[in-house]
């Protein structure tokens, strides 16, 4: 996806923390990023890996020891937070517990001094949006949790930021409202227009409400990209452990063109398998396999790997098929339980692995 | 044969006796223990003065509630208000007052300075804040009549920088008693102060400064109705034994500035006035109560308060 005007933009971005000990703790190093206008940005990565420290510094709640933070060009790393037209959704809403609902929606309006009037106005708009009107005057305290959710929302979007940042906003809500709360979030950021940023340590979350993925580990951004980019063309290892599941395969690469490679795997086989943008591979390398981008076959019929059939695991849409390749290792094969393609192979059996070359990806380590 | 109903009304009526039977010895011991002696505090100030203290018994008079408000010339029996007890009343809600603020202005800030340290320094600060309390009351009194007085510290300091020529009379005046007072119940402000600011969830500041607010405003928005359980409560700790105040303004403000405890002292002791002593009393008691009361419903209201 191209990016248009840049709402966000951090430019080498160092931070480091330093403890009582001598021990410092880098939790971003060097990290740059733009993020466009409008667009729904996820920060994925599991605990640790910096990304609740980004959105802290671009909220103004701690300030990056080296680089910059650009708001539409403007560098807002030294300024507090409440000069930053900038709001936070908070992974416990932080909603304040001594007012009601509608009084916290109030809040960022009162503060930035507009009349009164106008603060009722947008508020009971802003309860009309999260579907909230008849909650208005009940103590934050007295609401479920999907709803102090929607007061969160409501009252960071009130203000009318630049930028909204969400900081897991849904890690504490059961798995049915969280879905309903993804689908909630697309509505109102497609409706109001802000920059979302949205950080996440659950890759499902990211692939399904993401314009854009960037993929974080130790302090370091390693991939940035569309949901299907991050899925289908990991660049890295990582990230392709970290999103989904995947079948890795060791082996040395014999020969390369044009984006092709051929890998002599260690399992026995020899492979065609396409390389990764800007990876110039030599001597050891790893190839990643989706499960659900290979097939299994016949032993008989034409395979890529052969192996025998160890596990069969029923997930009710889909159906998983653990292999023992022949020459060692574990290859997982995904197959969607259509009521024609019924697949017939039993534990025990020999089979055969079957994927392409567009399937099979070199990676940069 | 009982209804269901009978029955359900025979449960209650069992549970709300065995409360209350659970509820007994508390009960003996508040009777005992508070209402008791109040009763006999209310039943002495109705009686007649006895000739060496105490009273005499099952002669009743007004004479006690009587002197509290108004003297009675010895030599041409006109009557008089009694400015001097009122002076004193007023001395002491007004010192008690200014005593409260001031702890809770040095309190304040202190309790936020300890509940924002790390959980392993907290603890440290904690036991700083009460270490004051290993000292006897008197002791510590004595101890601050060395700092104040003409030779004290705080005169001979001045008067070594050449700020002053002559030492200013702090020992046996309102500002004595006051600073005595403020040192003694600061602890009580800002222990009360720091539980309740403990339970803050620091991410509400956060949350407030995203919003726009300032410094000033998110104190002001958040912390302080947050804290309010914490100042209504350490206030209460203040305000009540200062108003009682007997051992600091008998040290600190000598006979010049007594408070009310010195004065109903007095009654039982020198004075030999048991039924004024005992009227007096009451009445402490009673403003006590009132202040209390217009205090929380003020407290309570606006904001809403928390929790």
């Amino acid at each position: 996806m191209a990016i248009g005007k840049a709402a966000i933009e951090a430019v080498g971005v160092t931070k480091i923390f330093q403890s009582s000990g001598q021990d410092s703790l880098k939790a971003l190093d060097n990290v740059s990023v733009r993020i466009g206008e409008n667009e729904f940005f996820t920060l994925l990565g599991p605990s640790g890996c910096g990304k609740t420290t980004l959105l802290r510094l671009i909220a103004g709640f701690d300030f990056p020891t080296e680089g910059q933070i650009l708001l539409y060009g403007k560098d807002i790393a030294p300024l507090p937070p409440f000069q930053r037209p900038v709001n936070t959704v908070f992974q416990n809403y932080a909603l304040f517990p001594h007012m009601t609902v509608g009084q916290n929606i109030a809040f960022g309006l009162e503060m930035q001094g507009k009349p009164k009037a106008q603060v009722e106005a947008r508020v009971e708009q802003m309860l009309r949006l999260v579907q909230m009107e008849e909650l208005k005057t009940r103590k934050t305290s007295q609401i479920s949790g999907g709803q102090q959710q929607r007061v969160a929302l409501a009252r960071a979007l009130a203000p009318e930021p630049k930028v909204l940042l969400l900081d897991e906003p849904l890690s504490a809500l059961d798995y049915k409202l969280r879905k309903e709360m993804q689908i909630e979030l697309k509505r109102l950021q497609n409706e109001t227009g802000i920059t979302f940023i949205f950080v996440t340590h659950d890759q499902e979350e990211a692939l399904t409400m993401s314009d854009r993925i960037a993929v974080m580990s130790k302090g370091k951004i390693l991939q940035v990209g569309s949901p299907r980019d991050i899925y289908d063309r990991p660049a890295v290892r990582f990230v392709a452990n970290f999103i989904g599941e995947t079948n890795f395969l060791e082996g040395k690469l014999i020969s390369s063109v044009k984006g092709e490679a051929k890998v002599a795997l260690d399992v026995g086989e020899t492979i065609t398998a396409s390389l990764a943008d800007g990876v110039a591979p030599s001597g050891k390398v790893t190839v990643v396999v989706r499960p659900e981008h290979a097939t299994i076959v016949d032993k008989a019929k034409k395979a890529t790997l052969a192996g025998k059939l160890e596990n069969i695991v029923y997930f009710g849409t889909d159906t998983h098929y653990h292999v023992k390749l022949n020459g060692g290792g574990e290859f997982t094969v995904r197959h969607q339980n259509i009521q024609a393609g019924r697949l017939t192979f039993e534990k025990g059996d020999k089979v055969g692995v079957l994927f392409g070359a567009g399937a099979a990806r070199v990676l940069r380590d | 044969m009982a209804t269901a109903g009978e029955i359900a009304l025979a449960a209650v009526k069992r549970d709300i006796r065995n409360r209350w039977l659970l509820s007994v010895p508390a009960l003996v011991i508040i009777a005992l223990a508070a209402i008791g002696p109040l009763f006999v505090m209310l039943l002495y100030s109705f009686m007649v003065k006895g000739d060496y203290g105490d009273v005499k018994f099952g002669q009743f008079s007004f004479d006690g509630w009587f002197n509290v408000f108004f003297t009675r010339d010895i030599f041409d029996d006109t009557l008089t208000f009694a400015d001097a007890h009122l002076s004193i009343l007023w001395r002491s809600i007004s010192l008690s007052l200014i005593t409260t603020v001031t702890t809770l202005f040095f309190g304040f800030p202190t309790a936020y300075f300890i509940a924002t340290r790390p959980q392993h320094q907290r603890d440290t600060w904690l036991f700083v804040v009460t270490i004051p309390f290993w000292t006897n009351i008197l002791i510590r009194t004595f101890a601050m009549q060395e700092v104040l007085r003409n030779e004290g510290i705080i005169n001979s300091a001045l008067r070594a920088m050449h700020i002053i020529d002559s030492p200013i009379q702090i020992m046996f005046t309102n500002w004595a008693v006051l600073f005595g007072m403020v040192y003694v119940y600061l602890p009580l402000m800002v222990l009360p102060l720091y539980a309740s600011m403990e339970k803050i969830d620091f991410r509400l500041v956060e949350a407030g400064y995203d919003l726009y607010a300032t410094r000033l405003q998110v104190l002001r928005r958040i912390i302080i109705p947050l804290v309010k359980p914490g100042i209504i409560a350490g206030s209460i700790l203040v305000f009540i034994p200062s108003l009682g105040a007997y051992v600091t303004p008998r040290v600190l403000g000598g006979g010049k500035s007594m408070m009310l405890g010195n004065l109903i002292e007095l009654q039982f002791g020198q004075g030999r006035d048991w039924p004024l002593g005992a009227a007096l009393s009451i009445t402490l008691m009673v403003v006590v109560t009132l202040a209390l009361l217009v205090y929380v419903r003020n407290a309570s209201r606006g904001g809403g308060g928390h929790g």
